[in-house]
């Protein structure tokens, strides 16, 4: 019997000949120079994968396993020689004989210039990853001036392409209210890097709901359902899914959100359980986020076989009743 | 596809608006996302809930996908407005032929920018509206049963109010365009105005068509043959190796498809809309000509949206065509299969980057792809593509006349052939010019009659706001390829629009960066955010009010170029700060500083 197919002594034995998995022929390795190392790597891989392969750190948002990369946020641009502009690492494949530098000036300026881009126009303070990334790179994103007014409600939403009215002063952000308009989850598209992976995530790399979409153009981009509706009239079906894949906070749990404004949510005080969801034969593991005896959240670890990291409405939403019963 | 929709449905004219657009039984549905869109918008004047939902539907399209495409493009509006808009180009050619006097005159008669009097008319701001050399210029759009579209220039605040009421303007003559009409030795610009762009039988009276049987004596593989001797390169920019493109087309998988990019929109650029409007059947042939040599049957043209007469002239030509087996099954008896598919673009200069262009054909918002994989691998609707400017391709016909080598004997040895020239700003007789390379610019210059205005030049712009500012001691630079490249600039599109010593180039300058704030798709941070602070700095620079000191705000400027130029997506972002920083490398363009600091 194929080894690889042996029965896990968990798994009832199926009736009948078990099915034997295709051969896999073995993957063709590549052959690269990474900052003056030289690196295999099996035909495919992208430069992000070879650099995490011989430990090189390199810094990613908008980047997630479990989704397709989009390569929009720049941050893992890489030099790779003979080519006139820098490439993203996460999704750039390995070429035969390529060389490539992860730590040259032009890779770091560019990269301390996409955070200090970014934060001096998004409110990252739920997303202490760039903490670590600004230090890293010495980036000084107040260098671009004070903010300017955040917008009023919809007023971003309702922005027509081309011609912009720049404000009278101060560096322009994306600050503006937050949408609470169900009781799940909410929207503050003023913590939004744009990083795609929401709509990624509602889309054909996860639910199949397009609830979401980018919008707009420009410094106006923004993600939305059709013309702003309400979540409530939109396809949402409250997977939460976009919760899970958001780097920045900008989606979040409705329930966190309260406890943030309340002063309350704190993870210091939070276990966290894996476990099995309970509803359906699938089986998704959940990761149960408890504080003060109280589940606060759930989430699916992202390497996770059978979810990687995706849910539905009652694995992500449907534990209120646990509380209840306290 | 499970799709779910909002209450909202559609009013019967739009119903009737998308019920009319002619569908093919064939190819990816969504690709009628934009046509279904532009029938809605000239019907009503708008995109309504309503009529986005009844879209979708009919296309199978999620409507937050159809209303984020609908968003993205500047023609479109998701907001309500009045039927009539005048769109009145405020971009750097008309600025300095008197936008702003005709804008302060508009907004006198009609209000300020958006409002509407009697809730029946409006204007707003656009930029290059591709009519430079007859600048100022005005798009006046009514939307209604029969909604009307027409090109101002030069335009007057009456003019755009008459033609806001509905008043029908004659088109002037090509000859406003074209100096060099009727004159010997021309190539490109031979039939323009002298051949009526609205028959096929006068086309073929002049000569036409002897390209394409030339061609089909030959052969695909001797046509890309004479490509590679020629050593055409690609006229939209990059000037890419034409017959090296055709070459790698020729070992990709079938179907293939071919694109003739027509979305001509980097500002101070028109050539390509003098061709469509004057030489239309040449456009066609040489599209002929392409697809036979590399084995497309289907050839798709995207013309920027805002060439209403061009694109009257293609959809007629296209038309008579197919009647005249000059496109379908059989053309000319050849048993070739070719046929071109009109797609209109919406207002967004970013859809000339090529797979930005294949995205918007798709019905999808223009957003570059990330390169490699290359079009030539995986293009339009993931099939190997060929895609070339429209200029590129009508030099297919003399190559395939001529001869591949006739043509590189033309010019010098790197910038083979002619080459049209967009003239605009202040010079005395603005319009396209065909030349041989090789030219200086003080020739062509001098070959439009001389510097206007006060006459005495201050800068010059070549190749559009993605190029570069060159100065008087330039003029001797050769305007080719490697010429203007050892100058620090770059071809381009090939404009070149010179600026007299009255106007403030640091008003240029940050209407440049503010084209490319407005312009940016959004997708990734160097240039979504780049472009909005290379546009803070200059307005703060050009208030005397720096944050720190001005030197650190230079600094910062520079910093954020060279982020764009590195590590943005495509083109766009990558030249976002090219003419901006050969203006402060050459003049001293902020007052209060000694020149050096501005270096």
């Amino acid at each position: 019997m194929n080894v690889q197919n042996a029965p896990d002594p968990k798994i009832p034995v199926p009736r009948g000949p078990l099915p034997i998995l295709p051969a896999q022929r073995p993957a063709s390795m590549v052959e690269i120079t990474m900052d003056g190392k030289s690196v295999s790597v099996p035909q495919g891989s992208t430069l992000l994968e070879a650099a995490r392969s011989i430990g090189i750190d390199t810094p990613t948002l908008c980047f997630l396993q479990n989704l397709t990369p989009v390569n929009v946020c720049r941050l893992c641009v890489v030099e790779v020689e003979g080519s006139r502009a820098l490439v993203p690492a996460c999704s750039r494949q390995a070429e035969p004989g390529m060389v490539v530098q992860t730590h040259s000036e032009r890779v770091r300026l560019s990269r301390r210039l996409v955070l200090e881009m970014l934060v001096s126009s998004v409110d990252i303070s739920t997303a202490p990853q760039f903490q670590k990334y600004m230090r890293r790179f010495g980036a000084r994103p107040e260098r671009f001036g004070e903010a300017a007014p955040p917008a009023a409600t919809d007023e971003r939403d309702t922005a027509e392409p081309g011609h912009h009215h720049p404000p009278e002063a101060g560096a322009a952000t994306v600050a503006q209210p937050v949408k609470i308009d169900n009781e799940l989850y909410v929207r503050d598209y003023g913590k939004c890097i744009l990083c795609y992976k929401c709509v990624e995530a509602c889309g054909v790399d996860a639910q199949n709901t397009f609830a979401i979409a980018v919008a707009g153009r420009g410094f106006g981009a923004r993600i939305s359902t059709e013309y702003n509706t309400p979540l409530t009239d939109s396809a949402c079906v409250y997977c939460g899914n976009c919760i899970g894949v958001c780097p920045t906070g900008a989606l979040m749990f409705r329930r966190e959100y309260e406890m943030r404004q309340a002063g309350t949510w704190d993870e210091s005080r939070q276990t966290r359980t894996d476990t099995i969801c309970p509803y359906c034969g699938v089986g998704c593991t959940l990761t149960v986020h408890v504080q003060e005896e109280r589940i606060v959240k759930v989430t699916s670890p992202l390497d996770q076989e059978i979810t990687q990291g995706h849910l539905c409405i009652k694995g992500r939403f449907g534990w209120e009743w646990v509380n209840q019963k306290k | 596809m499970d799709l779910h929709f909002t209450g909202a449905t559609p009013a019967a004219e739009e119903k009737a608006a998308v019920d009319g657009v002619p569908l093919a039984a064939i190819g990816v549905r969504r690709r009628y996302l934009l046509p279904f869109l532009h029938a809605i918008q000239d019907r009503v004047g708008w995109i309504s809930p309503g009529a986005l939902n009844y879209v979708s539907r009919v296309l199978d399209v999620p409507p937050a996908e159809a209303f984020g495409v609908a968003d993205f493009y500047g023609l479109f509006s998701t907001q309500q407005q009045p039927p009539a808009v005048a769109h009145v180009c405020d971009d750097i050619a008309c600025k300095a032929k008197g936008a702003d006097r005709l804008r302060a005159e508009l907004q006198k008669a009609q209000g300020p920018e958006g409002s509407s009097k009697d809730g029946k008319s409006t204007w707003r701001r656009t930029p290059c509206l591709g009519l430079c050399e007859r600048a100022p210029a005005a798009l006046v759009r009514v939307a209604g049963e029969r909604h009307s579209e027409q090109a101002l220039a030069p335009a007057s605040a009456s003019d755009i109010r008459a033609a806001l009421q509905g008043t029908q303007f004659t088109p002037p003559t090509l000859r406003a365009s074209v100096p060099q009409m009727g004159q010997a030795g021309l190539t490109l610009l031979r039939r323009v105005g002298q051949v009526n762009p609205e028959s096929l039988a006068e086309y073929r009276a002049s000569g036409g068509s002897l390209a394409l049987r030339r061609a089909f004596e030959m052969g695909p593989a001797a046509v890309v043959r004479e490509m590679i001797e020629s050593k055409l390169a690609g006229r939209g920019g990059a000037a890419f190796p034409c017959g090296q493109k055709w070459n790698s087309m020729l070992s990709a998988a079938l179907p293939r498809y071919l694109i003739c990019n027509a979305d001509e929109s980097e500002p101070g650029t028109f050539k390509d809309r003098v061709l469509m409007e004057g030489d239309p059947y040449a456009l066609i042939e040489s599209m002929i000509i392409a697809g036979f040599a590399t084995g497309c049957e289907q050839g798709y043209l995207y013309i920027r949206g805002e060439y209403p007469l061009a694109r009257r002239r293609l959809e007629h030509a296209i038309r008579e065509c197919r009647t005249q087996f000059f496109l379908g099954n059989n053309i000319l008896g050849s048993g070739t299969r070719f046929d071109i598919e009109l797609h209109v673009g919406a207002g967004a200069y970013i859809c000339g980057e090529e797979t930005a262009l294949m995205n918007s054909i798709e019905g999808k918002r223009g957003e570059p792809r990330n390169k490699p994989p290359l079009p030539t691998q995986v293009g339009l609707f993931g099939k190997p593509t060929i895609i070339q400017n429209v200029e590129t391709l009508l030099n297919v016909l003399p190559i395939v006349t001529e001869g591949g080598k006739a043509f590189a004997a033309i010019g010098t040895e790197p910038s083979t052939g002619t080459k049209l020239f967009c003239l605009s700003g202040h010079v005395e007789k603005p319009g396209v010019y065909e030349v041989p390379f090789g030219a200086t610019l003080r020739q062509l210059l001098d070959l439009a009659g001389g510097i206007a205005g006060s006459g005495k030049l201050q800068a010059v712009l070549i190749g559009g706001a993605a190029g570069a500012f060159l100065g008087p001691q330039d003029l001797d630079t050769p305007m080719t390829f490697e010429g203007t490249r050892a100058a620090g600039a770059a071809l381009g599109s090939a404009v070149i629009m010179p600026f007299d010593d009255t106007v403030a180039l640091r008003e240029i300058l940050i209407r440049i960066a503010s084209f490319f704030r407005d312009e940016s798709c959004g997708q990734c941070v160097p240039c979504r955010i780049g472009t909005v602070r290379q546009e803070e700095i200059l307005q703060r620079l050009a208030a005397g009010k720096p944050l720190l000191s001005h030197a650190t705000e230079l600094v910062m400027l520079n910093e954020v170029g060279q982020a764009m130029r590195d590590a943005s997506i495509c083109g766009l972002g990558q030249t976002a700060s090219s003419a901006i920083e050969s203006a402060l490398a050459r003049f001293p363009v902020f007052p209060g500083e000694p020149s050096e600091a501005n270096r």
